[in-house]
């Protein structure tokens, strides 16, 4: 049996917002679940995001927002995302996010929002069972 | 203090009590944890006693409010005379809109006004530049140029409220353009109050608001205090500021720890720069987080202001009490509101200004119920704000100076985070001060590791979270969140384009011409600033003047 390859994560602050505690604080909680995981750092804008997804092979991108500015750059990086064909790319977010926001960012293709409050191994889980791994 | 045979007995017989009645109850009913902790991880005793606080020495660990080491606080009468500030941060959408709050928050009793710009304004970009896209007016109002300040501050007279700007980066823009507009409400510079937070050094560790090199901004940071100190003597020239590490995760030691850290480095920094400690002393303040844990908090500040007195004295050599008192505002803990049930937020942010009263604060800003889920809506301030006129004028709490000294716990509570922050300065000056202990990463890191193991203990349960780990329930989403129009950008970007269009061009290139030679020399910035947004200069194209000359900052990222 062949192990099963890591999952790539790149967990990205897109925008000018510097909150990055819950950010910071799920790259390390997914490194230590098994996963590979890269940090944008601050002020990322969407091509950005995605040209670190492309370099990196990245199965997952992590967006997370506190200040407001989701309904903008979450839908523009699943957006910029297909056009490269990086169909497959399991895009994720979370942050201070109203619940009525949720339903239009996974219309968009965001397969989830975890807000404040969420366990870390929820959101290792979903992952786990949502990535696809080609 | 104590008597020493006294002691000897209290020790003794608290042993006795220890291995007796205590050990017996608890072979029938174990108590709730094996060890109980703050929600900094201190360990927390069952009982405290005086032998806890055995070298207590009133004078010298307390002595009296508005006198040194000025642990009780730092003015004679505290809030007898006058309450704190009741200070809300507001802020969002354009100048106009939060120019009504702001008169709204006034009439209802407010006595100080605390602008929240938005990000592009806080990293010096105009609203049409490709990085503020979808950030204009978000968290914060949008401010341009000297424009939109003039329509911020309509009809409200600036030598009647002073004026709070979390504003950093581009800290001397801002001011410069608030002076401006003082000048042109005939207000002459010595009449006009405020603070400017000014503070760099927190943005690079942990709020993400910077823009050039650790050493240029600083020498922005000390350009403005000098300034004032020689020109606009009642303003706060820099809000040295603990609340985005403790937000970022930190204990509140090491808040207290890190924020008088950088206040060294300030400090040093305008020595550096020539001044004498007393010139400036008096006018830095701090800016505090206030959590949960009341006894907690209010140790942390009584240490903070102890520790502080000593370092401007001993270390630096001050002679004006007032270069040793730690003035400082507060703001409730915005990472302690819960999206869950978010009524809740209402006590906790009750309990957090009670500490705020309890600890001695000057001004105070309240957090709103919903802030979990967005900014804060008229009704949900209103509720912030009416619980601090409860907590001030019907619990008591404001009424006898420092009513917790005395306490075994709280003493014990304060000398230990005091030595907590002695070793940590001990650390960073081994490291060779902030600046190198920031660039190797370790302040960083400090504060990530505590937000690691205060995460794994809501995960684990090991500690109680109401809503989040405990008593949890399903419920509706909160509705009428407030909303931002997203048309702003382009309400921002039109009016950007008139003033570009109406501006005399030739005084405006020559102002910014002028910017830069000065900005080239040693000579203090902040008088070609004004000239600059006089000349209707934008924030975006004084901030591009230095970002040419200097570069910018990018941080090592440490995960």
């Amino acid at each position: 049996m062949t192990a099963k390859k890591r999952v790539k994560v790149i967990m990205a602050k897109p925008g000018l917002d510097g909150h990055d505690r819950g950010a910071k604080l799920l790259a390390r909680v997914f490194a230590e679940a098994g996963m590979e995981v890269v940090y944008t750092g601050l002020r990322q804008t969407p091509e950005m995001i995605v040209d670190a997804a492309l370099q990196e092979d990245a199965d997952v991108v992590g967006l997370s927002s506190l200040s407001g500015v989701h309904n903008y750059f979450f839908p523009r990086v699943v957006e910029l995302l297909k056009e490269k064909g990086l169909d497959d790319v399991l895009v994720v977010g979370g942050g201070i996010i109203p619940e009525e926001d949720v339903a239009g960012l996974k219309k968009a293709g965001v397969a989830a929002i975890f807000g404040p409050g969420t366990r870390t191994d929820d959101i290792i889980k979903f992952i786990e069972d949502n990535v696809s791994r080609s | 203090m104590f008597d020493k045979e006294k002691l000897k007995s209290v020790r003794s017989k608290k042993e006795e009590w220890d291995c007796g009645p205590v050990e017996k109850v608890c072979a029938k009913f174990p108590e709730r944890r094996p060890t109980f902790t703050t929600i900094s991880g201190e360990e927390v005793e069952r009982l405290y006693t005086p032998a806890d606080i055995a070298d207590f020495d009133y004078e010298s660990k307390l002595g009296f409010p508005g006198e040194y080491p000025f642990t009780r606080g730092v003015q004679p009468t505290m809030y007898r005379g006058r309450l704190w500030t009741m200070r809300q941060y507001a802020g969002f959408g354009t100048a106009r809109e939060t120019n009504e709050r702001y008169r709204y928050l006034l009439k209802q009793g407010q006595t100080g006004l605390s602008v929240a710009f938005d990000l592009p304004t806080q990293s010096g970009y105009d609203s049409d530049h490709p990085l503020s896209m979808g950030e204009v007016g978000k968290v914060g109002v949008a401010i341009d140029s000297i424009d939109d300040m003039r329509v911020l501050f309509d009809q409200i007279p600036l030598d009647k409220v002073t004026t709070s700007m979390t504003i950093n980066a581009p800290a001397t823009v801002l001011l410069a353009m608030y002076l401006a507009l003082a000048e042109e409400q005939n207000v002459p510079y010595n009449k006009v109050g405020g603070t400017v937070q000014n503070d760099i050094l927190k943005e690079i560790i942990c709020r993400g608001q910077y823009i050039y090199p650790p050493l240029p901004s600083m020498r922005l940071t000390v350009d403005l205090i000098k300034y004032c100190y020689e020109h606009v003597p009642t303003w706060n020239t820099i809000s040295i500021s603990g609340y985005h590490i403790r937000e970022a995760g930190s204990t509140a030691a090491q808040e207290m720890a890190f924020t008088i850290a950088n206040g060294i480095s300030y400090v040093q920094a305008c020595i550096d720069a020539g001044m004498e400690v007393d010139s400036f002393g008096p006018r830095l303040s701090f800016f505090y987080n206030a959590f949960t844990n009341v006894l907690e908090e209010v140790a942390k500040f009584r240490a903070g202001r102890r520790f502080w007195a000593k370092i401007m004295k001993e270390r630096f050599g001050a002679k004006n009490p007032r270069s040793m008192m730690m003035r400082y505002h507060v703001q409730t803990g915005g990472v302690t509101l819960t999206a869950q049930q978010p009524l809740n937020n209402i006590v906790r942010v009750a309990l957090q200004t009670l500490a705020t009263a309890y600890g001695g604060a000057q001004s105070l800003h309240t957090n709103s119920f919903d802030e979990a889920l967005c900014l804060p809506t008229e009704e949900a301030v209103t509720v912030a704000l009416r619980t601090q006129q409860v907590v001030a004028e019907e619990s008591g709490a404001a009424d006898s100076i420092d009513p917790l000294a005395g306490s075994y716990y709280v003493e014990a509570m304060t000398d230990r985070i005091e030595e907590e922050i002695h070793g940590y300065i001990q650390k960073i000056d081994a490291l060779g001060g902030t600046l190198k202990a920031i660039d190797e990463g370790y302040i960083q890191r400090e504060i990530q590791d505590s937000a690691y193991r205060f995460q794994k203990e809501i995960e684990s349960n090991e500690r109680v979270y109401v809503g989040i780990n405990k008593y949890t329930m399903e419920e509706p989403p909160l509705t009428n969140l407030l909303r931002v129009d997203p048309k702003q950008q382009e309400i921002e970007t039109e009016k950007l384009k008139k003033l570009r269009a109406t501006r005399d061009q030739e005084v405006w290139k020559a102002a910014l011409d002028k910017l830069d030679e000065v900005s080239r020399t040693d000579e203090n910035v902040m008088p070609a600033v004004i000239e600059a947004v006089k000349a209707r200069a934008t924030v975006g194209e004084i901030c591009d003047v230095w970002r040419n000359i200097w570069g910018e900052y990018r941080p090592k990222e440490f995960v």
